[in-house]
């Protein structure tokens, strides 16, 4: 027998856990302690690398981890519980899965020999969150644990990044074994994602990009997620070919919304002229994209005369929803980078004059048109407002759920990727404020804003507390129609304007909420008070609720109305009402 | 109502459906079957038929078959969703991608007297199922062959006083030197 007491790699798995961290670069976590998880914490209290925030709620911890994650492009690491604090966990778990988000959850566990018992604070945590995570691990022998949780990095952050949980019982945490660093056997040997681009589909798809006369690019949130160089070349080959970009909700930034080419957002509240292009083009190119539901309207009809291509990391995203033409799995940004050689050596820029006049005829229809008024803020002045006071600031967008999430899409213009924070896939109420919190972590010096409203806010406002105890300067900017907006938008359109409990009845005085969780109050009622306020609220150095009273009844236009395709949206100066109970009628009894 | 009704509404694809046998390797961990089972419930698909055994103990492989229905795109998505799966090595459509040979094992509990025990006996030996449990008023046979073949067999038994049935669900392997 040697003598192991003096192995640095002799540890117990509460310490593991820490080292891991360490080993991974993680720098920051989120977590809220409990009983099963007491070992990792005193261990945490034991070091200095690895910096812990304590959140009041754990999905406020998963959400903080995501917005860690989506300004970083590092995973997002939470700690959690066993019991409700793993259960807690589930909202934002599924939220990453849903959007992609590299993130590492450990959660405590009743001990091995308890598991089945019904222990207290005891429950099935890997069969709760399997559906929700891109994989799970139960560790039941401290010598795994190591190899466990350096794959968990790695599964979370290649290939289609997503969420992972390790579940560690205490007596795991308390036992002794052996650590040993990141290895390449610790990966199961059945994942291998798929980096390179088949380079015969490269071929097609440049041969059809070439030979475009009605060409778009329709990008996003892989590319994003696939770093800095894939948004360069996305770039680059926009500049390259020419060609018409439009992204998802979650792609935003990856082209510039000053860019020349630049369409807007497309889908159910993008731009007319997205839409249309999509709608019109005879070659579409898909980059890290899914063809979700919001983005297509009615499949029958979405973009029937094109030629589609379709790059992705995830052969299940390929013909999910919609047959694509010329399929390519693989990292988007390697790809885009084979796709530009060949371009660049075998082709040239397609003439698409007449394509972009048509594009300049649907953009002059002005979409996104909306009446100014002053006696009333509109929601879309304020957020145009918040705009233009942090253009060319170093700032981070996060938002909630509903209308003012779709307007922060359509008015605040993007420049950069991992600039934006929206909960898109599983639309989270309540993801704003603690994703606000993990982006100041990681940015204590950007100026970051939750573009909230005022129901979605209330749902993780506990976190302000987090805020105001780590001194993190984030600002709440709460688009106050005191409705549920997007719910009260449906019932008008679909439900005969019956406002089944989308009324906010006895919110709180957002003001004197803020100081009392020691945090700072602003209140603005007139479109002539707007700028001031906006401008006092980013100089103040200290988190900030800001209640900005918005006309109540205002709702998001344009739309893609029920049933409809791409061409046959819905505009803001033709829902008046007659209109929009045409573009709706029968539209209740499937949505 | 001839036109969907709203823009979430992803219309039912008239696809006629398909049935295929998907034979899935994967690492033999805790949790593996419920994952894959998991992945069925979850995203609404059909397991006609499941048969799970570890085919490799040393390296940990188990080999689950399943037997599915569904229109193409749906079947291309489930060997697409199961090949996501961190422990899934392999994912092999036996019915499209290789001709291949299915067999199911039944037992077969048949209570009678008379001629219809005659009977019973004389169809078994038609289909080469054993006797593999007797009794003066019963028999247990055990019988091989396709889903189709124990099908029959079964309808067979039934007016000779089919009692009980126990099958393994279908194994499949594919044809040829080849492996998987």
């Amino acid at each position: 027998m040697t003598d192991k007491s003096h192995d640095p790699n002799q540890m117990t798995g509460a310490a593991m856990i820490v080292r891991a961290l360490i080993d991974h670069g993680v720098t920051d976590i989120f977590g809220y302690p409990g009983g099963a998880v007491l070992p990792i914490y005193d261990e945490i209290f034991q070091q200095s690398e690895v910096q812990h925030i304590l959140v009041r709620h754990e999905q406020g911890a998963g959400h903080a981890a995501e917005g860690y994650a989506r300004s970083t492009g590092k995973p997002g690491v939470a700690l959690v519980t066993s019991g409700p604090g793993a259960t807690n966990m589930v909202t934002p778990l599924t939220d990453a899965l849903m959007d992609s988000i590299p993130l590492v959850c450990i959660s405590g566990q009743v001990p091995t020999h308890l598991i089945g018992n019904d222990a207290f604070q005891e429950c099935d945590t890997v069969g709760i969150t399997r559906p929700c995570t891109k994989h799970n691990w139960l560790v039941r022998d401290v010598n795994d644990l190591a190899k466990v949780l350096h794959e968990a990095f790695y599964v979370a952050t290649s290939g289609r990044p997503g969420p992972v949980l390790v579940d560690v019982p205490k007596d795991v945490q308390f036992a002794t074994g052996t650590y040993h660093p990141p290895r390449k056997s610790d990966v199961h040997r059945s994942y291998a994602p798929r980096v390179k681009g088949d380079a015969t589909q490269i071929r097609k798809a440049v041969s059809l990009l070439a030979g475009a006369k009605r060409p778009v690019i329709y990008s996003g949130g892989g590319v994003i997620n696939s770093g800095p160089e894939a948004t360069r070349l996305l770039r680059e080959l926009v500049e390259v070919t020419g060609f018409p970009i439009t992204s998802t909700l979650m792609g935003l930034g990856a082209y510039p919304a000053s860019g020349k080419n630049w369409l807007g957002m497309l889908g159910m509240h993008g731009t007319y002229e997205a839409n249309m292009t999509m709608h019109d083009c005879d070659v579409m190119l898909c980059v890290g994209a899914r063809f979700d539901d919001r983005i297509t309207g009615r499949v029958d009809a979405f973009s029937p005369g094109s030629k589609k291509i379709h790059i992705d990391i995830d052969p299940s995203s390929i013909n999910k929803n919609i047959r694509v033409d010329v399929p390519i799995i693989g990292d988007c940004g390697n790809i885009l980078g084979d796709i530009l050689q060949v371009f660049k050596a075998e082709a040239k820029k397609p003439d698409i004059k007449n394509w972009w006049q048509q594009i300049a005829q649907w953009r002059a229809r002005n979409s996104l048109y909306y009446k100014k008024s002053s006696d009333v803020i509109l929601p879309q002045h304020a957020i145009q407002s918040l705009f233009e006071a942090t253009r060319g600031k170093d700032t981070y967008i996060t938002t909630e759920v509903g209308q003012h999430q779709m307007w922060a899409a359509q008015f605040y213009g993007f420049e950069e990727p991992h600039r934006w924070m929206t909960s898109g896939g599983l639309g989270t109420m309540g993801y704003g404020l603690p994703a606000a919190v993990g982006v100041q972590v990681a940015h204590p010096d950007s100026l970051v804003i939750d573009i909230a409203g005022d129901a979605s806010v209330q749902m993780t406002m506990q976190e302000m507390s987090t805020a105001v105890q780590y001194e993190l300067p984030i600002k709440i900017f709460i688009l106050n129609n005191q409705y549920m907006g997007m719910v009260r938008q449906w019932q008008q359109l679909l439900h005969g304007n019956r406002l089944s409990h989308s009324y906010s009845e006895a919110l709180p005085d957002f003001v004197k909420l803020a100081e009392a969780y020691g945090a700072v109050g602003l209140q603005v009622h007139k479109p002539g008070d707007l700028d001031g306020a906006i401008k006092e609220m980013i100089s103040v150095k200290r988190p900030v609720l800001f209640d900005c009273r918005v006309a109540a009844l205002e709702n998001c236009f344009p739309m893609i109305p029920s049933g409809k395709a791409h061409n046959e949206m819905l505009l803001p100066e033709q829902a008046n009402d007659e209109a929009t109970a045409k573009a709706f009628a029968g539209g209740k009894a499937l949505v | 109502m001839n036109q969907p009704a709203s823009a979430y509404f992803i219309e039912e694809r008239h696809d006629p459906n398909e049935t295929h046998t998907l034979a899935v390797l994967v690492q033999n961990e805790p949790g593996v079957l419920a994952r894959v089972i998991g992945l069925f419930s979850g995203r609404g698909y059909n397991i006609e038929s499941l048969t799970v055994s570890e085919t490799e103990a040393q390296k940990h492989l188990s080999r689950i078959t399943i037997v599915t229905t569904g229109t193409p795109m749906v079947i291309a998505q489930i060997k697409n969703q199961l090949d996501r799966m961190i422990p899934v090595y392999q994912v092999v459509d036996m019915t499209q991608t290789r001709r291949s040979i299915e067999r199911e094992l039944a037992m077969v509990k048949v209570r009678g007297q008379g001629e219809h025990r005659v009977e019973a006996l004389r169809l078994a030996d038609a289909f080469r199922a054993r006797v593999i449990d007797a009794t003066t008023e019963s028999f247990v046979f055990e019988i091989t062959g396709n889903t189709d073949k124990i099908n029959q067999f079964i309808d067979l038994m039934r007016p000779l006083g089919l009692v009980e049935v126990s099958r393994t669900g279908v194994a499949a392997i594919g044809r040829g030197p080849e492996g998987m």
